[in-house]
């Protein structure tokens, strides 16, 4: 008797379980119906892609929500990836730090715009507690650390740079990026252009072929790797290492200078002339007082955005966030030591913006 | 009147009967019905599983075959990743998974052994059984999400200083911490299945070793294990086809590198952490059906060594 | 002769302890993660971490509401799909035994059961993700109905096995027809062995990461359409993981912690179930 009273208990808890389970996927189908149907303007929008960005995106975004009541989902899963998930348009919007190359464009199949959002830093972060002083980087060390020809932290050249700082003898550990990453390819282009060795044994891409060290998966994984691994040396961008307290060093630029990677240093380099397209890299900037291994930082939309079933809200919802975010989503930056976008480069995603089109008709008047 | 009665009283009772077997030939005709209905459904699910399966397997094979055009066979033992470039070798990856989960069968043999020897002979029953048991279920149960995040805070750190102290780069990261991770989580598997053979050694083999004079140790070694050697090797097999296709632990202790690994303690990448690394980012369909085609190879291979294992399982069920 | 035979019994002692040395080691780990995560994650876990939605990043507080009710729906969701598909499976290969479809049913099961579940990623993906334009909750949902269709076959169909033919006999001597009994006696004799079958499926999919992160794919909303992608605590817990944000691992111990608690309970439940009913899987 008591066996069967158990039995039916279980039975029952069996049946409310599979119930609870068909009324809430009954109640999400009814709700994902119901704000098709009735409030379009709450759709929700799904971007992907530059770590480089999020931590300013999801501040923008957070902002965003609290005003305009649009959900933004922003998934921060490497610029390679938001490119790629843009292409199979299983996203809204992309994000990357490196414009796209001719491959992805023809993967792309149509024009996607690239709408400057911020310019950011990329440091070389290191996790060295016995130093105290800010180490300073001269593009042969960095090339050669990364080359991994430099395995120690004591190494001459090393010293050289940096005279009066008694350096450790731990191990060099190099992180860097195992997804394809915007924030790599500014990094590699700034190697590129100032290491023959570098251009010719690794080159410049989203995603090259470490010669050393470990990855660590977007922005967040090679600080993890860093702040976790005494010895550690990695490049982020400049809030990962500040939000974390990781150390970063000071580059030598083309001028001869050693720069702090700043807002104000950042300014110095993306303060250029910006083409029509948007596209531009900013490494290895000829401003005297620039930080060498800058960049700007894209969002990416179809310019037609009348493909698969996008209905007009969603598309207009899109370009109203971009908008939003190229003019007032800028002030935000400067707290998380992003570098606000010049005027000039502001007009140019403008222009850029207003030729997006749905079925033909520009969304923004 | 009587008779008109009678009658009518038959003819009334002769209506109910054919009405009440009108009724039961259309309630057994509904049951026909059902019948035929249910197992027409028995019968579709049987097929959807088969669907399913090939389903599966024709994706896979179909997206990778742009990949297989492009590189050939020369995707298997080439060792340069390239996406910039469009040229692929798998040959790193192979020998990462190879390395990790060989390496990690070696560490856990002793221990899934141990166990099954403890829990199928010396404590079949019993509390300690029963908890033991139990504890090695549950290791079995544990996400491997969560062994990959303590492996990262708790495990590669050790490793780190095990490797200063032997004088190898101190990646921490790697081959062997991932090793260490599989180990762990592989187990239970060849142990409950240890467990399971060695219960069913009989017990008149073991009696008559004992009978002649034989210690608990050497009934163990010359009559048990012998017994129960393929059952073993079952579960061992099992245990690495588990280890082969693993993903998320690995992904967090491996080190992410796409180079041909140079020691246990270099950084490498598995098949199953670099599809996880780098499918979402692939654009050009080469890039992605290469990745596929690493799926496509780990899937057969899984397929096959499982395949082997229950195969030694069913042989020896038969024979015991 | 004497000392040969001291020398057989200490061998013997001496693997003895050797034996249940090398086992109590291996309780070790679990022990280990259990403490840790336990001392990591119950700091985390307070009102707020289950009920308020992550912070912008590098600001602290916020909690894993979205992945918590994320991970509840995509499993519900699960569970509904495969349940149904699942035991009717294991009832066509225990009732279809010699028919040839059930014969590569039957191997399809062990097929299925052997795929990395990267593979099934990939899977999801290619089916659901990119012919539907979107990465959604209903495809991280149908990818973990696949992975658990094996468990729940071959527990249906093993709980049907042990159970006595007579029971079948008699049911159709009393003129039952072949729907029925199935469904009024098969069903309900092997109830428990079924159901924790199903539990098992739950708990080994709980946890799963490798096949959300290319279909689920994660959100920082609280999300209840299935059209739209969702955050889950394992692809939490693997984000947050390897973050350099405290406040992050913090989030990730907690969710772990929770997500451990979940699954074990699972499988505890599961154990005493067949305990109790004796049933065998």
């Amino acid at each position: 008797m008591k066996k069967n009273i158990f039995k039916f208990g279980s039975l029952a808890a069996f049946a409310l379980a599979f119930s609870i389970g068909l009324t809430s996927c009954g109640g999400g189908n009814g709700s994902a119906n119901g704000s098709d149907s009735a409030s379009s303007s709450n759709e929700a929008i799904t971007g992907a892609g530059s770590s480089f960005d999020n931590p300013l995106f999801s501040k923008m975004f957070a902002v965003y929500h609290d005003s305009a009541k649009v959900e933004v989902n922003y998934q921060s899963v490497g610029s390679g990836a938001g490119i790629s998930q843009l292409t199979g348009k299983t996203v809204d919007f992309g994000a990357s730090d490196a414009p796209m190359n001719g491959k992805q464009d023809t993967a792309a199949g149509a024009t996607v715009l690239h709408i400057p959002v911020t310019a950011g830093a990329v440091v070389v972060a290191y996790n060295l507690p016995e130093v105290k002083d800010t180490l300073k980087f001269t593009p042969e060390v960095l090339a050669n650390i990364f080359l991994g020809k430099i395995t120690k932290w004591n190494d001459p050249a090393i010293a050289a740079a940096n005279p009066g700082v008694k350096l450790p003898a731990t191990a060099i550990l190099v992180a860097h990026r195992s997804d394809g990453s915007g924030t790599t390819a500014i990094f590699t282009s700034f190697l590129d252009k100032v290491s023959p060795e570098w251009h010719t044994k690794v080159g410049t891409s989203s995603s090259v072929n470490w010669p050393a060290g470990v990855g660590g998966k977007g922005n967040e994984g090679v600080a993890g790797v860093v702040k976790q691994t005494p010895g550690g040396i990695g490049y982020t961008e400049l809030a990962y290492a500040i939000q974390n307290n990781i150390a970063y060093g000071k580059v030598q630029n083309k001028a001869g200078n050693f720069i702090v990677p700043t807002i104000e240093s950042v300014t110095a380099a993306a303060n250029i002339n910006i083409p029509a397209d948007g596209k531009i890299w900013i490494s290895n900037t000829d401003a005297a007082d620039g930080y060498p291994i800058s960049g700007f930082s894209w969002v990416l939309l179809y310019q037609e955005q009348g493909y698969g079933n996008r209905s007009q809200e969603q598309a207009a919802q899109l370009v109203n966030l971009i908008n939003w975010m190229i003019h007032n989503g800028q002030q935000y930056g400067a707290a998380l030591h992003y570098a606000p976008l010049s005027a000039a480069a502001v007009s140019v995603g403008e222009a850029l913006l207003k030729s997006a089109t749905y079925k033909g008709q520009p969304i923004l008047k | 009147m009587e008779q008109t009665m009678s009658a009518n009283g038959f003819v009334n009772l002769q209506e109910t009967t054919i009405a009440r077997k009108t009724k039961q030939v259309n309630r057994s005709n509904n049951h026909i019905k059902g019948e035929k209905i249910f197992k027409g459904l028995l019968n579709f699910a049987g097929l959807l599983l088969i669907l399913v399966v090939c389903g599966i397997l024709i994706t896979l094979v179909w997206q990778s075959l742009p990949a297989l055009r492009s590189l050939g066979l020369r995707f298997f033992w080439t060792d340069t990743w390239n996406p910039v470039t469009n040229v692929f070798g798998a040959l790193p990856f192979l020998l990462g998974t190879l390395i990790t989960s060989f390496l990690a069968l070696i560490i856990s043999i002793p221990f899934s052994i141990a166990v099954a020897i403890l829990l199928g002979e010396y404590f079949p029953k019993g509390g300690f059984s029963n908890f033991m048991r139990s504890t090695i279920d549950l290791i079995a149960a544990v996400p491997s999400v969560i062994f990959g995040f303590w492996g990262f805070f708790v495990l590669v750190p050790l490793v780190r200083i095990f490797e200063i102290k032997i004088g190898v780069s101190p990646n921490g990261l790697g081959l062997f911490s991932s090793a260490l991770v599989l180990a762990i989580m592989i187990i239970p598997y060849a142990a409950s299945l240890g467990t399971t053979m060695i219960k069913m050694v009989p017990s008149a083999l073991k009696e008559g070793a004992y009978a002649l004079g034989a210690t608990r140790w050497e009934v163990l070694r010359s009559v048990i294990l012998p017994y129960s050697k393929s059952g073993l090797f079952a579960g061992i097999l099992l245990s690495l086809g588990r280890a082969i296709g693993e993903t998320m632990a690995v992904t967090m202790v491996i080190g992410n590198s796409n180079d041909l690994p140079k020691s246990i303690f270099s950084t490498g990448n598995t098949m199953a952490s670099v599809i996880a690394n780098e499918f979402g980012a692939a654009t050009d369909h080469v890039y992605i059906s290469a990745l596929v085609e690493m799926g496509l190879f780990l899937f057969l291979v899984t397929f096959v060594i499982n395949w082997i294992g229950k195969a030694v399982i069913k042989r020896f069920s038969k024979n015991g | 002769m004497e000392t040969k035979l001291n020398y057989r019994i200490a061998k013997s002692k001496g693997m003895n302890w050797l034996i249940i040395l090398l086992s109590a080691l291996c309780v070790l780990p679990l022990v280990f993660i259990l403490i840790y995560i336990i001392k990591a994650g119950i700091g985390a876990i307070n009102w707020n971490f289950l009920v308020s939605i992550p912070k912008p990043v590098g600001e602290a507080g916020g909690g894993i509401a979205n992945a918590l009710i994320g991970t509840a729906i995509i499993i519900l969701c699960a569970t509904v799909i495969s349940v149904p598909v699942g035991i009717i499976c294991g009832i066509y290969l225990n009732e279809y035994k010699k028919s040839k479809i059930a014969y590569w049913a039957s191997i399809c099961v062990d097929v299925l059961q052997g795929i990395p579940s990267i593979v099934m990623g990939i899977i999801g993906y290619l089916w659901l993700v990119l012919p539907f334009g979107g990465h959604s909750a209903i495809s991280g949902s149908v990818v973990l109905a696949i992975m658990m269709l094996p468990i729940i076959i071959r527990s249906t169909e093993e709980t049907l096995k042990l159970l006595p033919d007579s029971l079948k006999e008699a049911a159709y001597a009393l003129g039952m027809p072949f729907q029925r009994v199935i469904l009024k006696v098969i069903i309900p004799c092997g109830f428990s062995g079924i159901i924790s079958g199903v539990m098992l499926s739950v708990a080994r999919v709980a946890g799963e990461t490798a096949p959300l992160l290319f279909t689920a794919f994660g959100n920082p909303y609280v999300e209840m359409r299935l059209t739209q992608p969702m955050q889950t605590l394992p692809l939490l817990i693997f984000n947050y993981a390897t973050s350099p944000y405290t406040d992050w691992q913090n989030l990730a111990w907690g969710a772990a912690l929770v997500l451990l608690i979940f699954v074990l309970a699972l499988n505890l439940l599961t154990k005493l179930i067949t305990r109790r009913w004796k049933v065998q899987l």
